[in-house]
C-alpha cells in the first residue's frame, strides 16, 4: 500500500502528467495512486509494479515490453461484472479514478501462479505439441484435452453478464482522413486544413503527438508536447478540420472506408446515462494519410521476457512523458543509434545507465556512459523481475551487470497495417533494414512518416506535409507545405541483429509464448513458408497479432533456409488493427433494438385484448386472442376456427403485401409476372395468381385486383412482400422496359382486415356506407371495389376467402385501421364477433387446402402443388419455359393432398415422411411428406396438407405417417385437399 | 366526416414531440404524401403539367422542389413523391391525379409513411450516427434515400437545422426509439 503523499518509487522529475490531479486506483486488490494523464501501465511502472502478468503457454512472469497498442504481455482484466474487459492492454488504458484492474491467466496470483509449472515441461510443450500429443484416443480430444489445455492455456475471462453500457454508431465523410497524429499526421492535418479540404486526424492516443510526446528532442525552440499544441490549436480552429482522440483506425476497406473505434467513455468509471462508451465509425475518405508510425522490435536472446526488460523508445517514453521508469538502473542492449538517445535520456532523468551493450564493433560513444561495442547480452537473471544481464564482451569474456531495466532496440518497423489490409504486400527496405509499404496500398492511400519507413523527425514533417499535399492534388485541390519547425533528422544507424545464439529458449513472441526453438523446430518439420510457420507456431496470433514478434521470427527463418528477409515476406495483414469489442460493433442493435418491429393498425387494440403476438419477420401480429380460463393455445384458436366458421371472425392482414400497379400496359404486365392469365380480368374483379421464378418453381401466390383498365392491386404472402416487389422492379426494369407500368408499394398505406363467416355480410353491412349494395348478386365472390365506410371514409373492398367461408377483406387508410378494427367489433357484437390469429387463420387454410409457405417450399412446382392447369399455354410469363421441364411437370410427381388419420387423433407431425402401409421405412421407399398440420375442430381431429407422389389418383389409400426422429408411426389415408365445403359453397353464398 | 378516429404512427391520438437537449423530434401527422411515376416517355408532359397548373418544376436526383405549399423530392428515375398540408382523405392525390392527367400515375402515400422532423443545432451529429448519408454536405432541399437502423428512409434537408425524416409507418416506434437514443447519445 502506497503512503498518501509518499513519492513514488519509480516516479521521475518533469513528464506530461498533471501531479495536481492524484487519481486512485487499483491493481489485484492493490490500491496504488497515479496522476491524469498515466497510463495504467506508466502509473504502475512509477509504483514499482513490475509484473502485470503470466504468459499464455508456458506462464512465465511477464512485465511491460511496449508502451502503446503493440504490447504483448500486459494484458489486464479492466472493470469488474457486466463492464469487465479482458486482455486490455496496460500501455493504452488511460489511468482514471476508481480504475480497477485484475491480472489474468494465472491461479492463484500472479506472484505465486500454479499452471507456472507448465514452464518446466517446456521441453514437451514445444510449437505443435498439441498437434502430435493428443491424438489418441481420438475420442477425447473434445471431451477432455481440449478443455484442458484451453483452461491452461488463455487470456482474460468474461463474467458471462450483460455489458449494461451503449455503444454508438456513425458515418464521417471526409476529403482526407489522416491516420495518426504524431510529426507526420500533424504536418498532413495542418497542409490540408489549411488548403480547405474536409480533413479528419484521428489518433488511438488520449493525447495527440505520437512520438513527438516521448522525444526531448525540440521543434525549433519548441518542445514536441508544445509545438503539438500550437498545431492542435490552429486545427481546431479550423472548421473543415475534425480531430479525434481516442480513436483508432482499425481497418482499411474498399473504396477508401475505414473503420475505427472511438473510446468516447473508456477513460471514465462508467459513460454518463444513455451516453455511449465507444462509437464504432465508419468513415468515408476520398483520400487517405496512414501516419501510424513504427514500431521498435526486441531482440532475442536468452531469458529477454523477465519483467523489466522493455524496448528502448518504450522506457524513453515512460521517462520523457510519464515520468517513470522500471528501474534505478536501467541497461540499454541495441544494434542501431536510436536507442543510446535512451541512455542519454534517462541518464538526465537521474536514472543510473551502467552500461550500453551495442552489438556493433564501431558503436558510437556516449559521453559519460559506458558503451561495450561488439557486445551482447547472454542471459538476465532474477526472480519476477530483473536483477542482473550476463554480457559477453567483444573479447569473448562475460560480465554480469546488476540492473532492474533493460532497455532493448533491435530497430523499427514501419507500422504497416494499414497498408496492407488488401492484401498489399510490403518490401524489404535495405537502409532501414525494415518492410515498408510497397506499391500496390488500398486505392486512395497515402503513407507518411514513420510508417513509410521516414524515420527521423524532420522527415516525417515533410514527408506528412508532401503526401498531403499529393493526395490533395489527386482531388483537383491545390495546397502548400506549411513552414515546418527545425527538427532531429538524423540518419539512420543500424546493423541488422536479430538473435543472440543460445542453447535455453530467447524469446520472439512474447504473446504466444514462440521462442527461437519453436521456429528452428517450425523449420524442421518443414513448416517453413511464412503463414505455415505462424499456424504451426501461434506466431502473430492473439490480440497484438505479432506486431512486436513477426519481424523477428522471419529474420530467424530466413536465416535457417538461407533466404533473404524480403524472399521469406511477411504473413498476410488483416484487419482489425488492435482488438475491437464486440459491443462497438453490435452499436444500439441490442436487445429489442437489434432489429426493427413493424406493428399492425390493430397493434394496440390488440394489446387491450391480451394477443398473444408472433414475429413474422420484423411483423408482430396476433397469434390467438385467450380469453379468461383458457388455459392452453388450443382452446383458443379452437374456439376463434369454431366461432368463425359459426358466425363472424375477424382478422389482420394488413401485413400480406400490396403492391399497386398502373400503367397502359398493367395487364399486361400481370400476364407477364403471374402464371395464370390476368388480361381479360375484368374491372370490379379478383383473380387468384401463382408466381414462378425463373426456374420455373412456384414461389410465391396471391390475388390481383383490377380497379380499373390500367390499375391493379397485386397482393403477396407476408413472407415474400419485398420480394416479389423487387422482382416487379427486376420485370418492369430490365425485362420488359418497353412497357408503361408504373408500380409502388402499398403494403403500408391500407390496414386490411379479413372478416370471415356465414355472417361476414351482414357484419359488413353495418359498416360499409348503405350506398353500397353487398348482395350476393350485386357483390359475389372475387369481386372488388372502392366504398366508402363509417359515414364516409375511403375503403377498398375485395370479397376473397382464405378460411373457405363467406368472406372479405376490407381496407382503409392505415391512420383509420385502429378505429375500424373498433367499430367492427362494436358492429359485430350481434353475431358474437370473434378476432382471430395467425394460428387460427393456419387452421382455416389447412381445411381448405390452400397453399401457404409450407406449401410453396422451393422446391414445388404447380403441378406439384395441383395448379398445373392454370399453367398459361397462351401467353409468355415468368418461368413458363423451364416450368416445363420433365421434372417440374411429370404426371407421376408429387401432389399436394389432405391426409386424415385413419383414427382421429389431437395431433400430426409435420416434416413427417409418408411410406407404404407395409414394409421398409427408409429414403428408397419414401412416397412423400407432411408440410402442415394442425388439428382440425371443425373435423375434430388433427388433419394435414402433404406431398404424394401421384397422389390425385391415390384418394383413399392408406400410407403410414412416420417420424422416425420420435419413433412415431400412425395410419393416414390420402383424401382431397379440401377438408371443408370442397365445392365451395360458403365462399359463394 | 366519418366517425372513424384518426390514430398516429407511434399509435397515439395527437402527435407526439419530444425535446432532448437542443433537439426536437418531432411527429409529423400533417403533411400528405402522394407518388408521382410518369408514364413510359410522358416525362415531358408530366414536367410541363405540374409547372403550369401549379408551378412546380420537379427536381432532379437528390432534390426537391417547392411551390407554394406543395414540394416533391425524387424518388427514382421519372418518379417523385409530392407532399403538402394534409386535407383528409386522398384529396392531394385526386387534386395531382387532376393535374397530371393521362402522364402518370399517382398514387396515395400518406399512410405509408412516418415522417419525424428533427430540429437543432446539433442535427448533424445526429444524423451522423445514423445515416451513412453525408448530412453536412447536403444543402437545404436536398432529399435521399438512405438507412436508419435497417430501414429504409427518406432523408429531407428542410434547412441545415431542420431535417425530415420519412420512414416505413408500421416501423414508426422503432424509428422514433433510433432517434430518440441517438439524440439522447449526444446531448
Amino acid at each position: 500500500m502506497t503512503v498518501a503523499g509518499a513519492p513514488l518509487r519509480n516516479r521521475l522529475t518533469g513528464g506530461l502528467i498533471d501531479r495536481d490531479q492524484t487519481l486512485n486506483f487499483q491493481f489485484d486488490g492493490k490500491t496504488f495512486q497515479g496522476h491524469a494523464g498515466d497510463t495504467l501501465a506508466s502509473a504502475l511502472m512509477a509504483n514499482g509494479v513490475q509484473l502485470m502478468g503470466r504468459s499464455f503457454k508456458y506462464h512465465r512472469p511477464r512485465g511491460l515490453l511496449s508502451a502503446g497498442s503493440e504490447e504483448p504481455n500486459a494484458l489486464v482484466e479492466l472493470r469488474r461484472d457486466g463492464r469487465q474487459e479482458p486482455n486490455t492492454r496496460a500501455t493504452v488504458a488511460e489511468l482514471y479514478d476508481g480504475l480497477e484492474a485484475q491480472s489474468q491467466n494465472r491461479w492463484p496470483s500472479l506472484r505465486h501462479d500454479m499452471m507456472a509449472i507448465n514452464d518446466r515441461f517446456s521441453t514437451f510443450l514445444t510449437a505443435g505439441f498439441y498437434y502430435k500429443t493428443f491424438m489418441w484416443p481420438k475420442a477425447f480430444w473434445e471431451k477432455l484435452y481440449e478443455p484442458i489445455i484451453r483452461k491452461a492455456a488463455g487470456l482474460g475471462s468474461l463474467t458471462g453478464q450483460d455489458d449494461p453500457d451503449a455503444y454508438d454508431k456513425g458515418f464521417l465523410h471526409c476529403d482526407l482522413l489522416v491516420i495518426g497524429a504524431g510529426p507526420a499526421g500533424l504536418s498532413a492535418a495542418l497542409t490540408a486544413g489549411r488548403a480547405g479540404a474536409q480533413v479528419i486526424l484521428a489518433d488511438e492516443d488520449f493525447r495527440f503527438g505520437g512520438r513527438l510526446l516521448s522525444e526531448t528532442q525540440a521543434l525549433s525552440d519548441l518542445s514536441g508536447a508544445d509545438w503539438t499544441a500550437q498545431v492542435l490549436a490552429e486545427l481546431d480552429s479550423l472548421p473543415n478540420v475534425r480531430t479525434m482522440m481516442r480513436t483508432t483506425v482499425f481497418g482499411a476497406y474498399d473504396h477508401g472506408i475505414y473503420g475505427a473505434v472511438e473510446r468516447n467513455a473508456d477513460h471514465l468509471v462508467a459513460p454518463a446515462a444513455g451516453k455511449p462508451r465507444q462509437t464504432l465509425w465508419r468513415i468515408y475518405s476520398k483520400r487517405a494519410v496512414v501516419a501510424a508510425g513504427a514500431i521498435e522490435r526486441p531482440i532475442a536472446f536468452e531469458n529477454n521476457d523477465r519483467p523489466g526488460v522493455m524496448l528502448a523508445g518504450a522506457v524513453r517514453a515512460y521517462a520523457n512523458r510519464w515520468a517513470a521508469t522500471p528501474a534505478a538502473s536501467v541497461v540499454v542492449f541495441a544494434n542501431n543509434d536510436d536507442a543510446h538517445q535512451t541512455a542519454r535520456d534517462l541518464r538526465a532523468k537521474g536514472v543510473a545507465v551502467p552500461a550500453v551493450v551495442d552489438v556493433r564493433p564501431d558503436a558510437p560513444r556516449i559521453d559519460g556512459i559506458e558503451v561495450l561495442a561488439g557486445a551482447r547480452i547472454v542471459n538476465t537473471r532474477g526472480r519476477l523481475g530483473l536483477g542482473s544481464v550476463t554480457v559477453q564482451l567483444a573479447n569473448g569474456q562475460t560480465r554480469e551487470i546488476a540492473c532492474g531495466g533493460l532497455a532493448m532496440s533491435g530497430g523499427w518497423n514501419p507500422n504497416l497495417g494499414l497498408t496492407c489490409h488488401q492484401r498489399g504486400r510490403p518490401v524489404w527496405n535495405e537502409d532501414i533494414h525494415a518492410f515498408v509499404p510497397g506499391g500496390n496500398l488500398p486505392a486512395g492511400q497515402y503513407v507518411a512518416g514513420a510508417a513509410a519507413g521516414e524515420l527521423s523527425t524532420a522527415a516525417a514533417l515533410r514527408s506528412g506535409a508532401a503526401q498531403a499535399i499529393a493526395a490533395l492534388a489527386d482531388l483537383g485541390m491545390a495546397a502548400a507545405a506549411p513552414e515546418l519547425p527545425e527538427a532531429e533528422d538524423a540518419a539512420v544507424a543500424i546493423t541488422p541483429f536479430w538473435q543472440v545464439a543460445g542453447e535455453k529458449r530467447a524469446w520472439l513472441d512474447f504473446q504466444n509464448d514462440v521462442t527461437v526453438k519453436d521456429v528452428k523446430l517450425a523449420h524442421q518439420e518443414n513448416f517453413t513458408a511464412v503463414e505455415h510457420l505462424k499456424r504451426y507456431t501461434t506466431l502473430g496470433m492473439a490480440t497484438d497479432q505479432g506486431k512486436t514478434s513477426n519481424v523477428g521470427a522471419l529474420a530467424v527463418m530466413a536465416e535457417l533456409t538461407g533466404k533473404s528477409i524480403a524472399q521469406t515476406g511477411t504473413t498476410i495483414f488483416r484487419p482489425p488493427y488492435t482488438p475491437v469489442s464486440m459491443g462497438a460493433l453490435a452499436g444500439r442493435a441490442v436487445g429489442q433494438a437489434f432489429h426493427p418491429t413493424r406493428l399492425t393498425p390493430s397493434h394496440t387494440w390488440a394489446e387491450e385484448q391480451g394477443a398473444v403476438f408472433v414475429e413474422v419477420g420484423n411483423w408482430l401480429r396476433a397469434q390467438w386472442f385467450p380469453k379468461p380460463g383458457e388455459t392452453h393455445w388450443r382452446q383458443s384458436v379452437d374456439r376463434e376456427v369454431t366461432q368463425t366458421r359459426k358466425s363472424v371472425g375477424v382478422c389482420d392482414v394488413t401485413t400480406l403485401g400490396k403492391i399497386d400497379v398502373q400503367g397502359t400496359d398493367a395487364a399486361a404486365f400481370l400476364n407477364m409476372i403471374y402464371a395464370n392469365g390476368f388480361a381479360g380480368l375484368p374491372v370490379g374483379k379478383v383473380r387468384y395468381g401463382v408466381m414462378l421464378r425463373e426456374d420455373g418453381v412456384a414461389y410465391d401466390d396471391g390475388t390481383a385486383a383490377r380497379l380499373a383498365e390500367d390499375h391493379f392491386v397485386v397482393t403477396t404472402t407476408t413472407a415474400n412482400a419485398a420480394l416479389v416487389y423487387q422482382n416487379m422492379e427486376f420485370v418492369r426494369q430490365c425485362l420488359c422496359p418497353e412497357m408503361d407500368v408504373q408500380l409502388i408499394s402499398t403494403t403500408e398505406a391500407w390496414a386490411q382486415y379479413a372478416v370471415a363467416g356465414p355472417n361476414a355480410r351482414k357484419l359488413l353491412q353495418k359498416i360499409v356506407d348503405p350506398d353500397y349494395d353487398l348482395s350476393n348478386e350485386a357483390f359475389p365472390f372475387m369481386a372488388c371495389g372502392e366504398v366508402t365506410v363509417c359515414g364516409g371514409c375511403p375503403a377498398r373492398l375485395f370479397r376473397i376467402s382464405f378460411s373457405g367461408e363467406l368472406a372479405y377483406e376490407i381496407a382503409v387508410p392505415t391512420r383509420y385501421g385502429d378505429a375500424l378494427m373498433r367499430e367492427l367489433m362494436d358492429a359485430g357484437q350481434a353475431f358474437d364477433v370473434r378476432p382471430y390469429g395467425t394460428e387460427a387463420l393456419g387452421v382455416m387454410r389447412i381445411e381448405k387446402g390452400h397453399a401457404a409457405g409450407n406449401e410453396l417450399n422451393g422446391t414445388t412446382s404447380a403441378a406439384n402443388l395441383g395448379l398445373g392447369r392454370m399453367l398459361s399455354s397462351k401467353k409468355d410469363y415468368i418461368g413458363h419455359v423451364l416450368s416445363q421441364r420433365p421434372g417440374l411437370a411429370a404426371e407421376d410427381g408429387l401432389r399436394l393432398v389432405g391426409l386424415k388419420p385413419v383414427t382421429p387423433v389431437q395431433s400430426l407431425p409435420a416434416g413427417g415422411h409418408l411410406m407404404a402401409a407395409g414394409g421398409p421405412v427408409d429414403a428408397a421407399h419414401d412416397q412423400g411428406y407432411v408440410t402442415s398440420a394442425a388439428y382440425s375442430p371443425t373435423l375434430g381431429t388433427a388433419i394435414a396438407l402433404g406431398f404424394v407422389k401421384r397422389g390425385a389418383e391415390r384418394m383413399g389409400e392408406q400410407l403410414r405417417l412416420v417420424n422416425p426422429l420420435e419413433r412415431q408411426e400412425l395410419l393416414v389415408e390420402i383424401v382431397s385437399s379440401h377438408f371443408v365445403d370442397p365445392e365451395g359453397e360458403k365462399l359463394r353464398a | 366526416m366519418h366517425r372513424l378516429q384518426s390514430r398516429t404512427p407511434l399509435g397515439a391520438a395527437a402527435a407526439r414531440s419530444d425535446t432532448i437537449g437542443t433537439l426536437t423530434i418531432a411527429e409529423i401527422t400533417d403533411v400528405a404524401l402522394v407518388s408521382v411515376s410518369a408514364r413510359n416517355d410522358q416525362e415531358p408532359a408530366l414536367r410541363a403539367a405540374l409547372a403550369t397548373a401549379v408551378g412546380l418544376d420537379l427536381p432532379e436526383v437528390g432534390q426537391s422542389a417547392t411551390a407554394d405549399d406543395l414540394s416533391a423530392f425524387w424518388t427514382g428515375p421519372s418518379q417523385w413523391m409530392c407532399a403538402a398540408p394534409y386535407e383528409g382523405g386522398e384529396v392531394l392525390c385526386r387534386q395531382i391525379k387532376h393535374h397530371v392527367g393521362a402522364s402518370a400515375s399517382v398514387v396515395d402515400q400518406t399512410d405509408a409513411w412516418c415522417r419525424f422532423d428533427v430540429s437543432g443545432a446539433q442535427v448533424f451529429d445526429l444524423f451522423e450516427r445514423l445515416t451513412k448519408a453525408p448530412v453536412r454536405s447536403m444543402a437545404p432541399g436536398a432529399a435521399c434515400r438512405t438507412g436508419v437502423e435497417h430501414l429504409g428512409v427518406y432523408l429531407w434537408c428542410q434547412s441545415a437545422t431542420h431535417w425530415a425524416v420519412i420512414g416505413p409507418r408500421s416501423s414508426a416506434g422503432s424509428l422514433h426509439h433510433a432517434l430518440m437514443a441517438a439524440a439522447r447519445s449526444i446531448c
